[in-house]
C-alpha cells in the first residue's frame, strides 16, 4: 500500500508546490516577491487616495468657503451649503491626508514594498525566514485601510453624529484631550475610536515586517555575504526593522490607552476638571503631555523608519547609476547607524514649546543638533560617489540627484528648528510643514520613484518608458518645488498650520495670492502622478522585456532571473565580494563586477571591501 | 542634454535664493509690529527683546545654513556636470571606495558649527523659558492668568493695585476668582517695557498662546498652570492667535494682545474696572462689600 501511496502523495507536494493555484500565487501568497508587489501597488493606490485629501486641503487654502469642485456636489451636507466645506471637514482632511500618506504610503512602500522584494534578494535568500507572518503582514494592511476609511466620517454613526463633518480630527498627531474626550470635537467620537484601530493595525503589520526583517537578514544570507558586503538598501532595511521593533510597542501601548481613555473611562492622558462644550467636568488625574512623549518616543523614530530605506536605495542607484562604487561605504553604515540610535534621544524636539521642562529642552536641542550630522555625512557621501562618475542620465539618476538636493533642504530647515528658541516661533507655522514635505516628500518619494523605475524590471521582466518616466520628474519636480518651498516662508510670516482660514487675521491676508499659487502647482503635481500610474501598469504589460541585469548592476538580484522564480535563484548565489565594484580595474573590459563573479586568478581581488 | 539636466537642477537653489533675497521686500518674511515694508524699520523686526534675540539666532542660522546650501549645491553641480563630461569624453569612472581624510574633515567641521549653534542659543532659550531667570518682580506681579477654551481666550487681572508678598500668594490667587478681579475676553491689556509674566491655563483641550509679532509661543495644557514671560517694548495691538489644534474653530480662536505705557496701562486696567463695576444707575462703587459682591457675580457668569 505504501509503496503505491508514496509516489502519488509525494507526486501531490511536488504539483502543490509548483501550480499552487492563482489564490495561493497572486492573492494569498506566501512568496516576498508578490507580496511586496502587492504593497507597491497598494500603496501607489493610497498615494493617489491621499493625495486627493491634500488637494481638497489645498482647495481650501486657495479658495476658502468657496465651491469645492467634485466633492461640493457628493456631499449632500455640502450641497446644501452651497458646496463649500465645513471647518470640521477641513479638520478631517488634513488629519487623514497625513495619517494616509504616513501610515499607508510611506512605511509600507519602504519597508513593505521595497523591503519584501528586495530582502531576499540581495542578500541571496530564497524567501523570507516566515512567509506566512510575511503575508499576514500584508493583510493586515486590509482591515487598516478599512479602519481609516470609515475614520475619515463613514464610520462615525456609531455614536449619533454623523457624516461627513465627523471625521478624525485631531491630527495625525493626536493629542489629547481634544482626541481623547467625545465632546471636545464632533470628529472625537467613533471615528477617533476607528483611527485609532487603524493605526494599532498597521502597527501590527509593520511589527511581523520588522521581526521577518531582522531575523531574515541575520540568518538567510548566501555564502559570503558578511556584513559589510551587504548593499546599503539592506543596511537600512536592517536598521529600520530594528527601529520599528523598538519603537512601535510605544505606540500601539499609547494607542490602546487612549482607546481605554475614550472606551473605558480609564484617565491615563485626561486631567480632573475640564469642562468641555459644557459638559460635566471630566473626572481623572492623568497628564496629556504623557501622550506626547509617548507618541513621540515612537514617531520621531518612525520619520526615519520613512527615510532612512530611501537613503539606502538611492546608496545602491547612485552607483549603479554612476558607474562608481560608492563613496565612503563604512561612513555610509555608520552613519545610518548613528541617525537610528540619536533617533531614539530626540524625540522631545517635538515638544519644546509644550510646557516640558526647559532642561529637558536643552538636552533635546543637543541631541537634535547631532543628528544632524550624520545626516550631513550622507550628503557628503553622496556627492562624493557621482563625482568622477559617468552617470547614465536617465529616470533613475535624475530622482535621485533630486533626492539629495532636496534632503539637503529639509535637512538644513531642521537645524532653524533644533535651536530652540527659533523653534519657539516656528513651531506649528507652515515651516515645520515645508521641513517634513521636504524630507518625506521630496526626499523619500523622489528616492521611491528611482527605485520603482530601477527594481521595475526585476519585478516584471520588463522595463518602464524613461520618457514617461523624465515627464513625470520634471513636472513632480516643478510641482512639488513650487507647492512647498514657499511654504518656508509662510512659516517666517508666521502663517499657523492647520488653519481653515488663516486669512481672517489681517497680518496674513496678503498671503492668500502665494497659496493660489501654491494650490495650483500641486493641482499639476498630482495630475503629473498620472503619468507614472500609466507607465507603471502599461510597462508591466507592454514595456520593453529585458535581460536578468539590464542596468548592469553588481547586485545578488540581478543574477536571478527577472522575474524570479518561485525560490529566486536557479543558481544559488555564492558572494566574493561587496555590491559596489564598479569600475573595477579587475576586469579591465567591462564597467561593473557582481558580487558572484569569481575571480580565479587573485585569490583576493579587494581586501579593503572584502572584509 | 546631460548639461541641460544639470541647469534643471541648479536652477532651483539660484530661485531659492532670489525669492528669499527679495522675500523681506514681499513681505513674506517676519512680521512686524507695523506691518512696513522694506525695512522701514531696519532689520529689527520683532518687538521685544526675546523676539529680537530670536530673530537674530534665527538671521545667524540663516546665514549659516545659506552658506552651506548653496556650498552643496554648487557641489551637487560640479560633479554632475564633471559626469556628464566624462560621459561625452568617453572616459572610465574613477574607482575609488572614499577617502579617510575628507571623511574625517567633513564630519569634524559639521560637528563643529552644529556643536557652535547648539551652545551658542542655549542663553537665549535660558531667558526665555527658564524660570529662574525671571525677574523676581515681575514673578510677584503677574498681570494676568489667562484661559484658553475653544475658541476663545478669557482673561483675569488681578485687583488693580494689587501686590503678591510671596510665591504662595501668587498661587493662591490661581487658584480661583478673587474679590476685586477683573475680566476681559479676547483682550489681553499689557503695560510696554517691562518683563511681565502671565499665567496661561486651558479650560478644555489643549491650545497654544502665540503672538507672532512678539515671537512669543506656549501650549496652554490642560491640568496645568504654565507662567510666560515676555516684554513688549512698543505700545501698540498685536495678533493673539491659538498655534495648537483645538477643534473645528482653531483658525478663528484669535484675540488682541494691547500694550499700552506704564500711564496708559493703568488707565486701561481703571477703566475696565468702571465698567465692570458700574450698573449704570448708581454711582461707581468703592466700597469693598460691593466691589466682592460684583466680582464673584462676575466669576459665576464665567
Ligand atoms: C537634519 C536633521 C533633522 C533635524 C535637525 C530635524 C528637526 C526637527 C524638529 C526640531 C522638528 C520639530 C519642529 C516642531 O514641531 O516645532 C521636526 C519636525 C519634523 N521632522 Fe524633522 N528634523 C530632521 C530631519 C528629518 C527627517 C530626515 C525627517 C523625515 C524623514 C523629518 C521629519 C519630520 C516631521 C514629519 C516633523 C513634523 C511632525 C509634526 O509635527 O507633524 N525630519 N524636525
Ligand atoms: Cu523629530
Ligand atoms: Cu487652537
Amino acid at each position: 500500500m505504501s509503496t503505491i501511496n508514496h509516489p502519488v502523495s509525494s507526486h501531490d507536494l511536488h504539483h502543490a508546490h509548483h501550480d499552487p493555484g492563482f489564490v495561493r500565487k497572486y492573492i494569498f501568497s506566501t512568496d516576498h516577491k508578490i507580496i511586496g508587489i502587492q504593497f507597491l501597488i497598494t500603496t501607489l493606490i493610497m498615494l493617489m487616495f491621499g493625495g486627493a485629501l491634500a488637494l481638497a486641503v489645498r482647495w481650501q487654502l486657495a479658495f476658502p468657503w468657496s465651491y469645492v469642485p467634485i466633492l461640493g456636489n457628493m456631499i449632500e451636507q455640502f450641497a446644501l451649503q452651497g458646496g463649500q466645506m465645513s471647518p470640521e471637514f477641513y479638520t478631517m482632511l488634513f488629519t487623514m491626508h497625513a495619517s494616509v500618506m504616513i501610515f499607508l504610503v510611506i512605511i509600507p512602500v519602504l519597508a513593505g514594498a521595497f523591503g519584501n522584494f528586495l530582502i531576499p534578494l540581495m542578500i541571496g535568500a530564497d524567501d523570507m525566514a516566515f512567509p506566512v507572518l510575511n503575508m499576514l503582514s500584508y493583510w493586515f494592511m486590509w482591515p487598516a485601510i478599512f479602519c481609516f476609511t470609515m475614520a475619515t466620517g463613514l464610520g462615525a454613526g456609531l455614536n449619533g453624529v454623523e457624516g461627513a463633518t465627523a471625521g478624525a480630527a485631531a491630527g495625525w498627531t493626536s493629542y489629547p484631550v481634544l482626541s481623547a474626550i467625545q465632546a471636545a470635537a464632533p470628529g472625537s467620537g467613533a471615528a477617533q475610536n476607528w483611527w485609532l484601530l487603524g493605526l494599532t493595525l498597521v502597527g501590527v503589520s509593520s511589527m511581523m515586517g520588522s521581526v521577518n526583517y531582522m531575523t531574515t537578514i541575520i540568518n538567510m544570507r548566501a555564502p559570503g555575504m558578511t556584513l559589510f558586503r551587504m548593499p546599503l538598501t539592506i543596511w537600512a532595511m536592517f536598521i529600520t526593522a530594528i527601529l520599528q521593533a523598538f519603537a512601535l510597542p510605544v505606540l500601539t501601548a499609547a494607542g490602546f490607552m487612549q482607546l481605554s481613555d475614550r472606551v473605558f473611562g480609564t484617565t491615563f492622558f485626561i486631567p480632573g476638571g475640564l469642562d468641555i462644550n459644557n459638559t460635566d467636568p471630566s473626572v481623572g488625574g492623568g497628564q496629556p503631555l504623557l501622550w506626547q512623549h509617548l507618541f513621540w518616543f515612537y514617531s520621531h523614530p518612525a520619520v526615519y523608519i520613512m527615510l532612512l530605506p530611501a537613503m539606502g536605495m538611492v546608496s545602491d542607484m547612485l552607483a549603479a547609476t554612476c558607474r562608481k562604487p560608492i563613496f565612503g561605504y563604512k561612513p555610509m553604515v555608520y552613519s545610518l547607524a548613528a541617525i537610528a540610535g540619536l533617533g531614539f534621544i530626540v524625540w522631545g524636539h517635538h515638544m519644546f514649546t509644550s510646557g516640558m521642562n526647559p532642561a529637558l529642552g536643552m538636552t533635546f536641542m543637543v541631541s537634535t543638533m547631532m543628528i544632524a550630522l550624520p545626516s550631513a555625512i550622507k550628503v557628503f557621501n553622496w556627492i562624493g560617489t557621482i563625482w568622477g562618475g559617468r552617470p547614465v542620465f536617465n529616470t533613475i539618476f535624475l530622482n535621485c540627484v533630486a533626492f539629495i538636493s532636496m534632503f539637503i533642504v529639509g535637512g538644513l530647515s531642521g537645524i532653524f528648528m533644533a535651536a530652540v528658541p527659533v523653534d519657539v516661533y516656528f513651531h506649528d507655522t507652515y515651516f515645520i510643514v515645508a521641513h517634513f514635505h521636504y524630507v518625506l516628500f521630496g526626499a523619500t518619494l523622489f528616492g521611491v520613484f528611482a527605485g520603482i523605475h530601477f527594481w521595475f524590471p526585476k519585478m516584471f521582466g520588463r522595463t518602464m518608458n524613461d520618457t514617461v518616466g523624465k515627464m513625470h520628474f520634471v513636472l513632480t519636480f516643478i510641482g512639488f518645488n513650487c507647492t512647498f518651498f514657499p511654504m518656508h516662508l509662510l512659516g517666517i510670516s508666521g502663517l499657523p498650520r492647520r488653519y481653515a482660514d488663516p486669512y481672517i487675521h489681517p497680518y496674513l491676508e496678503h498671503l492668500l495670492n502665494m497659496n493660489q499659487f501654491m494650490t495650483i502647482s500641486a493641482m499639476l503635481m498630482g495630475v503629473a502622478q498620472f503619468l507614472l500610474l500609466g507607465n507603471f501598469f502599461y510597462s508591466m504589460f507592454f514595456g520593453k522585456k529585458c535581460g536578468r541585469n539590464p542596468w548592469n548592476a553588481n547586485g545578488l538580484e540581478w543574477t536571478a532571473p527577472s522575474p524570479p522564480g518561485h525560490g529566486n535563484f536557479d543558481i544559488p548565489p555564492i558572494c566574493y565580494r561587496g555590491p559596489y565594484e564598479y569600475s573595477s580595474p579587475l576586469v579591465p573590459d567591462q564597467d561593473y563586477l557582481p558580487q558572484t563573479h569569481r575571480l580565479t586568478s587573485v585569490p583576493n581581488p579587494n581586501p579593503t571591501t572584502a572584509t | 542634454m546631460k548639461r541641460l539636466w544639470v541647469a534643471f537642477f541648479m536652477f532651483w537653489p539660484l530661485l531659492a535664493v532670489v525669492v528669499c533675497w527679495f522675500a523681506a521686500d514681499m513681505n513674506w518674511w517676519l512680521p512686524r509690529h507695523d506691518g512696513t515694508i522694506g525695512g522701514a524699520e531696519g532689520v529689527t523686526t520683532a518687538f521685544s527683546p526675546i523676539g529680537q534675540r530670536i530673530d537674530d539666532l534665527f538671521h545667524l542660522i540663516l546665514i549659516i545654513t545659506s552658506v552651506v546650501f548653496v556650498g552643496t549645491h554648487i557641489a551637487l553641480g560640479y560633479v554632475v556636470w564633471g559626469g556628464a563630461k566624462n560621459v561625452d569624453e568617453g572616459r572610465k569612472s574613477v574607482f575609488t571606495h572614499g577617502s579617510h581624510n575628507l571623511e574625517v574633515m567633513w564630519t569634524i567641521i559639521p560637528a563643529g558649527v552644529l556643536l557652535f549653534i547648539a551652545l551658542y542659543q542655549m542663553d537665549t532659550w535660558a531667558e526665555y523659558r527658564v524660570k529662574s531667570t525671571y525677574p523676581e518682580k515681575a514673578l510677584r506681579t503677574p498681570i494676568a492668568e489667562i484661559t484658553a477654551r475653544q475658541f476663545e481666550w478669557r482673561i483675569r487681572y488681578p485687583a488693580p493695585g494689587r501686590e503678591f508678598a510671596s510665591d504662595a500668594e501668587v498661587d493662591q490667587w490661581l487658584m480661583g476668582p478673587q474679590p476685586g478681579d477683573l475680566y476681559s475676553v479676547n483682550e489681553l491689556h499689557v503695560p510696554t517695557n517691562r518683563p511681565v509674566i502671565v499665567h496661561l491655563r486651558s479650560m478644555d483641550v489643549q491650545h497654544s498662546f502665540f503672538v507672532p509679532k512678539l515671537r512669543v509661543k506656549q501650549d496652554a495644557v490642560p491640568g496645568s498652570i504654565i507662567p510666560i514671560k515676555f516684554e513688549v517694548t512698543k505700545p501698540g495691538e498685536y495678533e493673539l492667535l491659538c498655534a495648537e489644534l483645538c477643534g473645528w474653530g482653531h483658525y478663528k480662536m484669535g484675540a488682541k494682545l494691547i500694550g499700552r505705557n506704564t500711564q496708559g496701562h493703568a488707565a486701561a486696567i481703571e477703566k475696565m474696572r468702571h465698567d465692570q463695576e458700574y450698573d449704570g444707575i448708581t454711582q461707581p462703587a468703592d466700597s469693598v462689600v460691593d466691589q466682592t459682591e460684583s466680582t464673584t457675580r462676575m466669576a459665576r457668569t464665567n
